[in-house]
């Protein structure tokens, strides 16, 4: 009943999409947390137009699908070709690829901006005095004292948002790019077997996200040496 | 003809056509949510308190649920569920189509993978319920269905109410990739007017305002339910 | 007495199986077309389908003496949805293929159509050479020839294609590695595409083609170029799709193919839409 040379040439035809989604997908998070980070420290600055420029951000773009946001870069944009040539901007605008990207960025972008938020804002505020009667300066005080114990806070959340921009890369497949989901559909063409097809492509993705979940503990036990379990003497 | 009048009610305006696709949207969440609450409630129940076999499913179905992309998961039910479907009724000497509706296709799709969100939520909140409110239930003599839906299943709706809030988010964002499999809902219907006018960007762009209106129209809901589910509490 | 009940059980739910056997021909037979292939099937705004293919259905059920209902279905879910008895026949321009008829069984075909590429008219693969001649697959030498002719144009460019089609298959054999190639769930994506010049050309059959070039928002701006294909991986020409095992149907159907082929209502219908007679050579 089980097709094992079918599975196993369907395992093989899949894993050529494997770099194209590890590459969006580790494009997008570091580009993200670029980006997030931008729009945190906005949120955190203090000052209205920043603060009211990274709130709209983080509002329009957690607040619609995906998909949505897909489509209106890659054909919405596609509309206004002639202008975005004037610009200079068509070359990035008229590839699939670079479009994926930027919506996974922006996407992702704004989901990691609330989780870094929520790390500083827990950053215990005696630690920050402590830090501050030590005579730190201020970038210092960030750098030693903030940064570290908000990452070690926010990493749960982040690992979640990580694995859920894996699971969004599936979206490139729908402009066209051969990604995981992009060649099991396109061996679901040929083959008509959806059901083979699908739990292959199910079991890389499956594959990744676990491998992810392992190197988030990691870091926690990096990131927290207090909770190590001391080494025997 | 203007993009206002594109997208406005009269004649050759496709505004009455995107609105009542962002009626079917919300519909298509709203039976995806339901179903995901029966699901998530069972595999939640399974993973606590089940035997061995059954927390084994409930943590598979969980794990796999959340693991694979969502667009997988239906790109799955879209073709191959109802063959699958199809099969379990011929077994039954049914032999032409079980008609599964592809609203529904899509409803249970949704279903599947906001039930192994909620099934976490519900999982998060049965740990946070205080021990001794069930151990004082147990002391005036409760037995265990009255404890349970007297104090355990309040208690857990409660401390779940943000979590599900958040699926429900989730969930009415998903629901956009239902789009792939034909159903006119909110973004296929964008897509029909993008192709047909040719001009995708009005069309995608009011796409997006409506599913925002329905996030925050939901978010304040939903916060409304917090504060009354709080009431009495410091 | 267990087993005995257990035995009645099963001969219940044998009977009907029995009775509504694979064989017998639906009450309403429903064919299901992509709605978007004009002019082999398209949308109307109104909602209703129309096209070659629609008239040519409704009358061959007509002579087969069968009721018919037209289902619009993705493209790409109309395979699987025949498998899934979602509907009992296709007619979405589907052409015979030794890679179809492994999984279901055809109609005679109906129509056969060259395929070939439409370009950018003011870009360079306007000029693509062979225009218009017709090469049958088939003569491997005479194909070669053509492909040796248009590869070096072709080579480096981006070529947009329908997803799970005969011309998907033929870039796939014939392009791969020259050019890249690039598979979209429906033409008017690709169309889409050209247009807005992310590809440089399409591959797709002749009339939609001609039917995109001659579009009030593309005309002028894509035409027709290089040689046209035909046969061989592209098929034997559009048939109406059945289930394997439909035998019953695939006659009745046949015998309504057969007669709008004699009494030239085929050829009728194929010059009103495509304006050529494209009727498929019996045999």
């Amino acid at each position: 009943m089980i097709d094992i040379a079918f599975l196993a040439e369907s395992l093989r035809a899949l894993a050529a999409g494997l770099p194209l989604t590890l590459g969006l997908t580790g494009g997008a998070v570091a580009l993200g947390l670029v980006l997030a980070g931008l729009a945190a420290a906005g949120r955190l600055s203090g000052i209205a137009v920043l603060d009211g420029l990274a709130r709209l951000y983080v509002f329009v773009f957690r607040g619609t699908p995906l998909l949505v946001q897909l489509f209106l870069i890659y054909y919405g944009l596609g509309q206004f070709r002639p202008d975005l040539q004037a610009l200079g901007l068509w070359w990035f605008f008229r590839e699939p690829y670079w479009c994926a990207l930027l919506a996974l960025t922006l996407n992702t972008g704004a989901y990691t901006a609330e989780i870094i938020r929520g790390g500083v804002l827990a950053v215990p505020h005696g630690a920050v005095l402590a830090g501050r009667a030590c005579g730190m300066s201020r970038g210092l005080l960030l750098r030693r004292i903030v940064l570290p114990l908000a990452a070690r806070q926010a990493l749960p959340a982040y690992g979640n948002e990580v694995i859920s921009v894996v699971k969004a890369t599936s979206l490139a497949s729908t402009i066209t790019l051969l990604d995981l989901t992009g060649i099991a559909q396109k061996l679901i063409a040929q083959s008509f077997r959806a059901l083979e097809v699908f739990v292959c492509a199910g079991a890389f993705y499956l594959a990744i996200n676990l491998a992810i979940i392992g190197l988030v503990r990691l870091a926690e036990t990096i990131l927290a040496p207090d909770l190590r379990r001391p080494r025997p003497v | 003809m203007g993009t206002l009048a594109l997208l406005g009610f009269g004649p050759g305006g496709w505004g009455a056509a995107l609105l009542g696709a962002a009626a079917t949207t919300l519909l298509l969440a709203l039976a995806g949510f339901a179903l995901g609450l029966v699901l998530g409630g069972l595999a939640a129940a399974g993973r606590i308190a089940g035997p061995a076999p059954l927390r084994l499913l409930a943590t598979g179905y969980t794990t796999l649920l959340r693991g694979v992309p969502d667009l997988l998961v239906i790109y799955l039910l879209y073709f191959g569920g109802s063959a699958a479907l199809g099969g379990i009724a011929g077994w039954f000497g049914h032999a032409g189509y079980v008609g599964v509706p592809p609203f529904w296709v899509g409803a249970v799709a949704l279903g599947l993978i906001s039930g192994a969100y909620q099934a976490e939520v519900f999982r998060g909140a049965y740990a946070a319920v205080d021990r001794g409110q069930i151990e004082a239930a147990r002391a005036v003599g409760m037995h265990r269905g009255l404890i349970l839906r007297r104090v355990t299943v309040p208690l857990v709706a409660r401390t779940a109410l943000p979590g599900l809030g958040n699926v429900w988010q989730i969930l009415l964002k998903d629901s956009a990739l239902v789009s792939v499999t034909g159903l006119v809902e909110l973004l296929r219907q964008a897509q029909v007017g993008a192709g047909s006018t040719r001009q995708p960007f009005p069309f995608y762009l009011t796409a997006g305002a409506l599913y925002l209106a329905i996030t925050t129209v939901s978010n304040l809901a939903f916060a409304r339910a917090e504060a009354r589910a709080r009431r009495g509490l410091p | 007495m267990k087993a005995r009940s257990i035995l009645a059980l099963l001969a219940c739910l044998a009977a009907p199986v029995a009775a509504q056997a694979q064989d017998a021909v639906p009450a309403t037979v429903r064919i299901a077309t992509e709605g978007a292939y004009a002019p082999y099937n398209f949308t109307k705004p109104d909602g209703s389908l129309d096209g070659f293919e629609i008239e040519l259905g409704r009358e061959v059920c007509a002579r087969a003496k069968l009721k018919c209902e037209f289902i619009a279905q993705d493209w790409d879910g109309t395979v699987p949805g025949l498998q899934a008895k979602k509907f009992d026949a296709i007619m979405s321009g589907m052409n015979i293929t030794e890679a179809r008829l492994k999984v279901i069984d055809f109609s005679k075909p109906y129509s056969i159509d060259h395929s070939g590429f439409a370009v950018d008219a003011k870009g360079p693969l306007a000029k693509l050479p062979m225009n218009g001649a017709s090469i049958p697959l088939a003569n491997e030498a005479e194909a070669q020839k053509a492909l040796d002719a248009i590869k070096p144009l072709l080579k480096g460019t981006t070529i947009g294609v329908q997803v799970s089609t005969v011309n998907a298959a033929f870039l796939d054999r014939y392009l791969k590695g020259t050019a890249e190639i690039r598979e979209y769930k429906t033409t008017e994506q690709h169309d889409l595409d050209l247009a807005a010049g992310r590809i440089d050309a399409i591959f797709a059959n002749d009339a939609p083609l001609r039917a995109t070039a001659e579009k009030p928002d593309f005309a002028g701006s894509i035409v027709l170029a290089g040689p046209r294909f035909l046969g061989g991986i592209l098929g034997r020409g559009a048939a109406i799709g059945l289930r394997k095992g439909d035998t019953a149907l695939k006659a009745r159907l046949d015998e309504g193919i057969a007669s709008v082929i004699e009494d030239g209502t085929l050829k009728r219908l194929s010059t009103k839409w495509f304006k050529a007679d494209m009727t498929p050579p019996q045999g």
